[in-house]
């Protein structure tokens, strides 16, 4: 019988409306640059130019930041019930067009349509819902302390979710009453600029949310400026010390979302076959551009045979390839200088002994590719145990007891998450007491939801973001 | 071996139901369109077991049903035969006569069918009726009473004498579990580890008769219990989930997961099968859709 395979299966596109060039959405108006000067955004799975983007200089930093001050005077007296219905607005817009921010999302940035159709944009979503319902109830999230509003949040977010970081941003600024410039990556602006578009239909007062563009230097003049009282920066550990010393030089309130090399920990008493089903989605999710993907993973001697036998059947599933196919598993990697960076990884890798493995799939000949790839044969002081790749690439270590795992996976400069497998509900809660992660899930992985907080230890940063702890970030009590 | 040698060391592997949902979500996502989509249906077509088991089924009505499973739908091109069709062991002769010249199998549900509740030497006096009527194939279930008391070793035990008699005869056996009525997913699992251990041709889920028939949680764990013990023993057991199964779109997400679970070799009617009386026609709507690009109303499909 002729073998059985998937055919192509694409996403209409069709439908989407974008611009040739994008000016900068400050005070309501989108407005050339003072710089005169515009970037393209491209497209990583076939390597074309999709638009042209305006690049902020320092005026034009200066001028969002004033139409933000300005907008906070009336945004910050208005009623929370009034705020939460803007807000409630732009969650509902972002439903509506739903499918042409997902088509865009993966135009723009490479992970499948498969993820920004079913993940991406339904949590953004989400997230402006849930917020929208705290605008009218901050004095109950915090009884008896007076919750105040900050001022003008300056915000800095990266490219691996562009609209979810967006909302994971902008929705608990504005219901706490705050007002916001926020600057996208430079890979990846174009979600951004059709929330810009939406926010503009949606009638928010002018200035209160303004978007600008730009790569590293106007990130850096965003956190120099005098008037953001608060910033708020998601990205690399490296950048992150950056924003950390100009918040601090400037007395300003500051959350930070950086890096993570999350242990994945694997007990023999694990249901098997679900942890496999939770190690590729926790290292092979958005092709493994995630600050808290769980990059260790740690297995169990006892185990550890059937675990890699059952995980590379596993990876030999997945379609590598076209983000706008349906089937794709993972998408182009985000840009070529990240491709570069983690082919440098795989170099160092095999250079350290490890033993590499990748499944035989095809990829397209124009783009950035990187099939999924496991070591083996990796020891704890190895590079690619103890630096962040932020690619699919998964290092793999055994362990023999509980109290080796916990020492193994504690010995990181960083701490935002961790996963643990286990049939037994006692040894979750010894490891979770014991582990130093800001999220740690049990037989489970990479879950999100408005209502948790998320955020890190050491240095992947401080501060939470979702849940009635994103609130405290955009706040400030007497 | 005998039942007590061969469940010696048995370990019951757990199984954990967010892990299940993950991993049908991903297979529910895919995407299967054109060639692909022809394909499948063809194939969907040909795993059905045609199946009808009602006090009131009598020798006509059985007969027609019988030309259905030969000819799907003779105005459409390229239509194969279902696999087999499924009855009580009385009426397996009549089926057996009607089939005569194709290669549609008949398949009798035997052991007590549906709920098993007699005694073995019943059991096997009803298989070997069966078996000399004419039968190609025993669905056989469980017994879910000693199941739930724990009694393994009995289950089992009635699992190997049956399929010794249909090995005798040469007659394939599927074991039916019940799904419904034992429990958890660790429990399915635990049953499909039981009857993996007598080398079954096929375990499947349901008979029908409750409310509670195959679903994917429960199909994509017993594919997980065929996939081990195939690695371990490498004896191939094939899959039939029965009941509930209605439309074309479901079916074909079946087949994906029997084809990223287990792979390419389990992807025949030797190895899977559907239990099901009314999924055939939404297969052939979808055929003709596929070859004319409309629906049709379903009056221009035979029901029977």
């Amino acid at each position: 019988m002729e073998e059985w395979n998937l055919s192509l299966a694409p996403e209409n596109a069709a439908h989407v409306q974008l611009k040739k060039k994008y000016e900068l959405f400050i005070n309501g108006e989108f407005q050339k640059p003072f710089s005169n000067k515009y970037f393209e955004t491209v497209n990583p799975a076939t390597e074309q130019a999709i638009a042209l983007v305006a690049e902020a200089n320092e005026k034009d930093v200066d001028q969002a930041m004033k139409a933000a001050a300005e907008a906070y005077k009336p945004w910050s007296k208005l009623s929370g019930a009034e705020r939460g219905k803007y807000i409630y607005r732009i969650a509902r817009m972002i439903q509506e067009k739903s499918r042409e921010f997902a088509v865009i999302e993966s135009l723009d940035g490479g992970k499948p349509i498969r993820e920004s159709r079913d993940i991406d944009i339904p949590l953004a979503a989400a997230h402006f819902f849930y917020y929208a319902g705290w605008a009218d109830k901050l004095e109950y999230a915090f009884p008896m302390r007076k919750p105040q509003s900050l001022g003008v949040a300056a915000q800095i977010i990266p490219w691996n979710f562009p609209l979810l970081m967006a909302a994971w941003k902008i929705a608990p600024a504005l219901a706490c009453g705050n007002t916001v410039v926020l600057k996208p990556a430079e890979t990846t602006p174009l979600t951004a600029l059709k929330l810009a578009e939406v926010i503009q239909e949606a009638g928010l007062p002018q200035g209160v949310v303004n978007i600008i563009t730009g790569a590293g230097k106007t990130g850096a003049e965003m956190c120099a400026h005098p008037i953001p009282n608060k910033l708020a920066f998601t990205g690399s550990t490296e950048v992150g010390k950056l924003v950390y010393k100009a918040a601090l030089s400037g007395n300003k309130k500051v959350t930070l979302e950086l890096g993570g090399k999350a242990a994945d920990i694997i007990f023999d008493d694990a249901p098997i076959d679900a942890t496999i089903e939770g190690i590729i989605n926790g290292i092979y999710f958005n092709q493994g551009h995630v600050c808290c993907a769980g990059s260790r993973l740690f297995v169990q001697e006892t185990v550890y045979e059937e675990i890699l036998v059952k995980l590379k059947k596993r990876m030999n599933t997945l379609i590598v390839g076209d983000p706008m196919d349906k089937n794709t598993d993972i998408g182009a990697i985000n840009s070529k200088e990240q491709l570069d960076v983690i082919n440098r990884y795989l170099k160092i890798g095999r250079a350290e002994g490890a033993e590499i493995y990748q499944p035989n799939c095809k990829m397209p000949e124009l783009g950035n590719w990187c099939p999924p790839t496991l070591f083996t044969n990796v020891a704890q002081s190895n590079r690619i145990s103890q630096e962040e790749i932020f690619g699919p690439v998964l290092a793999i270590q055994t362990f023999r007891t509980i109290e080796e795992v916990i020492d193994k996976a504690n010995n990181t400069p960083f701490g935002l998450s961790a996963g643990v497998w286990t049939d037994k509900g006692s040894k979750i809660f010894q490891l979770t007491k014991a582990l130093k992660a800001g999220v740690i899930w049990a037989n489970t992985f990479n879950k999100f939801d408005p209502t948790s907080p998320f955020g890190g230890y050491k240095e992947s940063g401080f501060g939470r973001e979702g849940g009635v702890h994103g609130l405290d970030a955009y706040l400030k009590f007497d | 071996m005998n039942a007590e040698q061969l469940l010696s060391g048995f370990k019951p592997t757990p199984v954990d139901l967010m892990g299940v949902n993950d991993r049908i979500i991903r297979i529910k996502s895919r995407s299967i369109k054109t060639h692909a989509k022809n394909q499948g249906l063809s194939m969907v077509l040909s795993m059905i077991d045609l199946t009808t088991l009602e006090g009131a089924d009598t020798p006509n009505k059985v007969r027609q049903l019988c030309y259905k499973a030969m000819h799907p739908q003779d105005q459409l091109k390229g239509v194969p035969s279902v696999a087999a069709v499924c009855v009580y062991p009385t009426l397996v002769k009549t089926a057996k006569d009607a089939l005569k010249g194709s290669d549609v199998k008949v398949a009798a549900v035997s052991t007590y069918f549906p709920s098993g509740q007699s005694t073995l030497e019943n059991k096997l006096l009803e298989t070997q009726f069966a078996i000399d009527e004419g039968a190609d194939e025993i669905d056989m279930v469980i017994s879910r009473r000693e199941f739930l008391q724990g009694n393994y070793e009995y289950v089992l035990y009635e699992i190997l004498e049956v399929k010794s008699l249909c090995s005798a005869n040469n007659v394939r056996l599927k074991v039916i579990l019940e799904t419904g009525e034992i429990g958890s997913l660790d429990e399915v699992r635990k049953a499909s580890d039981i009857a993996l251990l007598a080398h079954p041709d096929f375990i499947k889920t349901s008979t029908g008769k409750i409310g509670q028939a195959a679903n994917m949680q429960v199909t994509l764990v017993m594919l997980q219990a065929i996939w081990d013990h195939y690695q371990k023993t490498g004896v191939q057991v094939g899959m039939k989930p029965a009941g509930g199964i209605s439309d074309a779109k479901t079916a074909l997400h079946y087949l994906v997961m029997v084809k990223e679970v287990l792979g390419q070799e389990w992807l025949s009617n030797k190895w899977f099968r559907f239990g099901a009386s009314r999924l055939a026609n939404d297969v052939l709507m979808q055929m003709a859709k596929q070859e004319s690009g409309i629906y049709q109303a379903p009056q221009y499909f035979s029901k029977d």
